[in-house]
């Protein structure tokens, strides 16, 4: 019988970026931090924002989905992402994935809504640094000065013509997470490289 | 480049669009029993106004809704944008919000 089960090792999407990142982010003498975020639990959920099933997620996640839209929620090791009216992106640390389906799923129970685990549709990139605004807006038409875009914002658009998501990150220091499709990775991985050029000095 | 307010997202490049054509034209009652010629009209004839017009989009590359909107097709300004299953507007009212805050 063949042995599958033994060969298979997970790699992801920006693993061969993973070398370029770290000196870049090294050359740049603190100006931008680029790394990939591997394997995070990525749930898509789907409901009536004024049903009981918005009540039970919000209870299970332990903070209530955001309403306002382009605006995240974090708290208790996930967070959402408003991706429209009745759409969320639930986010959690690598690793939880299937806990984390199963328990939004359970908080649903029978009312209509869709929970779909899409962990594998996207990979995230952290584009931190004090620089991290002025590299993404090389090819992102969105205002993101924290007036416009800071903390609690979240947004999809086209970074580099490739369609992301887009969410500042959870702390003082400016930096985001650049939710990216895994085809489209390389290719932004590689424009995120070049585009920081600038603060990182030539190749 | 058109700078679009989606009724959800706010203003945001025309790139993030996709256009859908005229909105508030009518599913036939009864398409089986229509004649052809009535049906050719149903699916190909299209009002082409010099102002006013109003039409479909959807934020593509944002959060996925379609929407309607009012253009005038002579100046390309956006005179208003309203939800899917909102009241149809006329153009030149904001339906409250200001479309570029
Ligand atoms: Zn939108």
């Amino acid at each position: 019988m063949a042995d599958t089960e033994t060969s298979v090792s997970a790699r992801s999407p920006l693993a061969g970026h993973a070398a370029r990142f770290a000196a870049a982010t090294r050359r740049s003498g603190g100006a931008v931090r680029l790394a990939e975020l591997p394997y995070l639990a990525q749930i898509d959920v789907r409901l009536d924002p004024k049903g009981p099933a918005a009540d039970a997620v919000g209870l299970a996640l332990g903070f209530p989905l955001p309403t306002q839209p382009n605006t995240v929620v974090h708290g208790g090791g996930s967070s959402a992402l408003w991706l429209g009216p009745d759409e969320w992106l639930v986010v959690g640390r690598p690793g939880t994935r299937a806990e984390l389906e199963g328990r939004l799923r359970e908080a649903v129970g029978d009312e209509p809504a869709a929970v779909v685990d899409i962990s594998a549709q996207r990979t995230a990139l952290l584009v931190a640094g004090p620089r991290s605004r002025d590299l993404l807006s090389h090819g992102c038409a969105l205002d993101l000065h924290p007036r416009s875009f800071g903390a609690g914002r979240c947004a999809q658009t086209l970074l580099a013509r490739a369609q992301v998501v887009l969410a500042v990150r959870d702390e003082l220091k400016p930096g985001f997470w650049v939710l990216v499709r895994s085809s489209f990775a390389g290719y932004l991985g590689d424009w995120l490289l070049d585009a920081a050029t600038e603060y990182t000095g030539a190749v | 480049m058109l700078l679009i307010p989606c009724p959800w997202c706010g203003p945001r490049d025309e790139a993030e669009y996709t256009y859908g054509g005229q909105a508030h034209v009518p599913y036939p009652q009864d398409p089986a029993s229509l004649p052809d010629e009535e049906w050719g009209r149903y699916l190909f004839h299209r009002a082409n106004p010099k102002g006013p017009h109003a039409e479909r989009w959807c934020h593509t590359a944002g959060c996925r809704r379609w929407f309607n909107a009012v253009r005038d097709t002579a100046t390309n300004q956006l005179l208003a944008v309203y939800r899917a299953g909102e009241p149809r507007l006329a153009g030149g009212e904001a339906n409250g919000r200001d479309l570029f805050a």
